[in-house]
């Protein structure tokens, strides 16, 4: 049937991955507005030079530039205290994105060291899961508030008061959010452990660490990328909630978090500086969430080719 | 039985009223919002200002303060002085003489043994009053004869205006509260909840934490008043919605405490439907400086306490150019609009203690500048001035609030132009104030340079308030970081003058004392760095008049003389 004299050229099984990740209209977009929100933040601020915190020394010129709607001066208007939107916009928008990615990083490789150690070893599967249960079990608020308040100050002082707190809300996230991801993973390795290939394998005496790495790990990253992708979102909130109650970064430091929660109070007058940051988070959590989605059509080789 | 018999009394009297009186009740409904509910009517088991200021709408004191902070009787027949006899000349004691023909809204007189049973009330050890500081010093407190009450003190008390005066220290009716004395004063739900009074309302209803339903006491002094007949006082919201409600919307006739920020009160205002109305107190913003070190290197216990200086605030020229480059006036405007002044004192009224000093009004930059030359910090890298090596750093921390942010984002501009580095801290209010020493956190043991809060004093007499700053009122681990000194102001001569204080009677001459004592903070020292004086803000509709706002007593204080405008 098939025209033997045309060879197709030997494939990899990434470009496999992309081709099918193509086909996902929704994906495509996402990870076009991801890309693009990535170099508004990273790329922008050396375009759009603006200080993030001028503030004009001049009383009142400042009062002549607050509140200001968007004009070609302030392409997305200033805040109460004159200072432009769009810097603001793109400094929040670095770190609200390096917390994110950062925090989501430490907890999915601690869900994923969990789940697969769990999942794997018969012995230390009790023990795993019972702390997975107590981590579960404790409230997360009050124990970031006293991991906050133990080490922030040192912290501050060995590496500044910025990057300081930006380790500690990353770590406090990451510790305390990777147990949901540890559950789905021992969940699937429990199942593909006794999957034929994985007997095939362990016949021809494969020792666990190779076990674990070529044939158990590939099998689980589509439930480790939903969950990543989850968690991207819940760690820029929860950053927000932080800076809310005053635990989070110095309250000049502006995040996408700080920026909606300053602009409440201004909700009925200037709407726009609740909607940008708004925005941005909301479109940050959507395109990434769709990402995951089209990723894991693209890594299940079930769906892929069809 | 007695409230019902009151209550059927009330509703008989209003269904008359008109005919009976020329005007009580007949100008209806009258409607409060208060957005923070009311928990209970009796002042004495709540220091919640909105439970004092609902509760004064029936039970009242025997005198009260005015607008401007004099004394003017409610109960009595005049205020006692050393020159009408009211007033010993040791200034020992303080006789009032009560109204006579006085009646409570039951209609059983009022005497002074109701008076005798409160000051047992509230000083009652077993019972925890909340307004106890009200009859701090008393000896004694006797009836002389029906309508005749004297107090007697443990020593001269030059301001004897405490007890029995002010929303704070109202009088309860001994046959209504006999059985709730002590321990038993929080359990006699009925009691606190519809206290009997003499005050122009009665409750009619009370749920608690929302609506309490007040009608026009029909035994009221005053035949004429009050003009509603009935008030509803709603609680709940926050204070831009009770704000709305009043000035936009229209279904209340008054909130209380609409503090918003200023071009939201300006936009509110264009709806035309109510107005703001704004007095001003002694609550006063400020910057207070450290004195000694908070360095973390420093041990737990040593850290923020006298044994170590601060490295550079202790020097008044840095302390004091940090305040001139400060522009009060633009804080004001961005912050507080029409319920903020610009102040450079800490006592900043009544106008008998408040210094007249205005110098740190304008802002002085290039002043500042040359102070810190002066001083011998130089301009060094990045613009940070430093000194020996030493950058000029300063960690400026203050409590989560909208207002404070923007005041810190504002100021540390300032302080940068200045050649000052500035790291912001904001601290959740309930950590930062809730005295806890076991907390780094809190105001009290000011692991900071600088901190930002507002505080104000009770009454008229800032006398206790100034005596806040004594050496030994500094909050140090030996007293478990109590205390109000957060700078741990030092000064001998400033103590002496706060003793010679206490031991003066002329009025003029503690005006002169308390005056030079603000100033030795402030203006001399700049170890306090007052910002803005604040004023309380609230909302009344444009068809509810006789509203004055009073921020010496309860909000509320002249609620009888309110009416509707036709």
């Amino acid at each position: 049937m098939t025209d033997t004299s045309v060879i197709e050229k030997p494939r990899s099984q990434w470009a496999d991955v992309w081709s099918q990740f193509k086909t996902h209209k929704g994906a495509v977009a996402a990870l076009t507005v991801f890309v693009l929100l990535i170099l508004f933040v990273t790329i922008g601020p050396f375009i759009w030079t603006v200080d993030p915190s001028y503030i004009n020394p001049n009383g009142a010129e400042m009062i002549r530039t607050r509140n200001k709607p968007p004009s070609w001066q302030f392409p997305l208007g200033t805040d109460q205290l004159g200072r432009d939107m769009l810097a603001r916009m793109m400094k929040g928008g670095q770190v609200s994105i390096a917390v994110g990615m950062v925090a989501m990083l430490i907890s999915i490789f601690l869900g994923t060291l969990v789940g697969v150690t769990a999942g794997y070893f018969k012995r230390l599967d009790g023990p795993l899961m019972r702390l997975t249960d107590l981590f579960l079990a404790l409230p997360l608020l009050p124990l970031l508030l006293v991991m906050v308040m133990l080490f922030r100050d040192p912290l501050a002082r060995a590496m500044g008061p910025e990057s300081g707190t930006f380790l500690l809300i990353v770590f406090a996230i990451g510790v305390t959010s990777w147990m949901q991801a540890a559950r789905i993973v021992r969940g699937e390795v429990l199942a593909l452990k006794e999957r034929e290939f994985v007997l095939a394998a362990r016949s021809i005496g494969t020792p666990s660490r190779r076990m674990i790495l070529r044939h158990i790990l590939p099998n689980v990253v589509s439930p480790i990328m939903v969950s990543a992708t989850l968690g991207i979102a819940s760690a820029i909130i929860t950053e927000s909630a932080l800076s809310f109650l005053g635990l989070g970064f110095p309250p000049d430091f502006p995040t996408w978090g700080r920026l909606l929660f300053d602009g409440v109070d201004y909700i009925q007058q200037y709407p726009e500086r609740v909607i940008w940051p708004g925005v941005a988070i909301s479109l940050t959590v959507l395109s990434v969430n769709y990402i995951g989605d089209g990723l894991r059509d693209a890594l299940d080789p079930r769906i892929r080719g069809r | 039985m007695k409230l019902k018999t009151a209550l059927l009394g009330a509703a008989a009297t209003l269904a008359f009223a008109p005919a009976a009186f020329a005007e009580r009740g007949a100008d209806g409904n009258v409607k409060v919002l208060y957005s923070q509910a009311v928990s209970i009517m009796n002042a004495y088991l709540s220091s919640g200002t909105k439970d004092v200021e609902v509760g004064s709408l029936v039970l009242e004191p025997l005198a009260g303060f005015d607008q401007d902070g004099n004394v003017i009787p409610r109960l009595v027949t005049e205020i006692p002085s050393v020159e009408n006899g009211g007033i010993s000349e040791d200034l020992t004691t303080i006789t009032w003489k009560i109204t006579p023909g006085l009646v409570w809204s039951d209609g059983t007189p009022f005497t002074s043994a109701d008076a005798v049973f409160s000051y047992q009330y509230c000083t009652d050890p077993a019972g925890g009053c909340a307004q106890a500081a009200r009859y701090e010093g008393i000896e004694k407190v006797e009836a002389i004869d029906e309508l005749t009450v004297k107090i007697t003190w443990t020593a001269p008390k030059p301001n004897p205006f405490t007890a029995f005066v002010g929303g704070t220290s109202p009088i309860l009716q001994a046959a209504q509260f006999a059985n709730c004395l002590g321990a038993a004063a929080p359990t006699c739900t009925e009691q606190n909840f519809k206290p009997i009074g003499t005050g122009p309302f009665m409750v009619t209803d009370f749920k608690v934490n929302d609506v309490v339903e007040l009608a026009a006491n029909p035994n009221y002094r005053d035949p004429a008043k009050p003009a509603f007949a009935t008030m509803t006082v709603k609680g709940g919201g926050d204070a831009a919605g009770a704000a709305r409600a009043v000035m936009e919307t229209g279904e209340f006739d008054y909130a209380w405490n609409t503090q918003i920020n200023p071009e939201l009160q300006v936009q509110m205002e264009k709806g035309g439907k109510g107005q703001f109305v704004s007095a001003f107190g002694t609550l006063v913003e400020r910057i207070e400086m450290n004195l000694t070190n908070p360095s973390p290197d420093l041990p737990e216990g040593e850290r923020s306490t006298a044994a170590h200086p601060h490295p550079f605030l202790s020097d008044l020229r840095v302390r004091k150019a940090l305040s001139m480059a400060i522009d009060r006036a633009l804080l004001v405007e961005v912050g507080y609009g029409n319920a903020g002044q610009p102040t450079c004192n800490l006592v900043p009224a009544p106008a008998t203690f408040a210094s007249p000093n205005t110098d740190c009004i304008a802002q002085d930059m290039d002043g500042a500048k040359a102070l810190l030359d002066e001083a011998g910090w130089t301009v060094g890298a990045n613009g940070i001035r430093e000194k020996d090596g030493k950058p000029l750093k300063i960690l400026y921390q203050t409590s989560v609030n909208a207002v404070r942010q923007d005041f810190q984002a504002l100021i540390k501009g300032w302080w940068n132009e200045l050649g000052v580095d500035v790291e912001l801290k904001s601290i959740d209010g309930g950590v930062y104030f809730g005295g806890d020493p076991g907390s780094p956190d809190t105001f009290q043991k000011f692991y900071a340079d600088v901190e930002m809060y507002a505080n104000n004093f009770d009454g008229t007499d800032p006398e206790p308030y100034l005596a806040q700053y004594l050496c030994d009122k500094a909050p140090s681990p030996a007293n478990g970081w109590q205390g109000e000194n957060v700078n741990r102001f030092c000064d001998p001569a400033y103590d002496a003058l706060v003793a010679e204080l206490a031991a003066t009677r002329d009025m003029d001459k503690r005006g002169e004392i308390a005056i030079r004592l603000n100033e030795m903070l402030t203006k001399d020292s700049y170890v306090i760095v007052p910002l803005v004086h604040r004023g309380r803000l609230s909302a009344h509709s444009t068809t509810l008049g006789g509203v004055v706002l009073n921020t010496w007593d309860s909000e509320l204080w002249n609620a009888s003389d309110w009416f509707r405008i036709k």
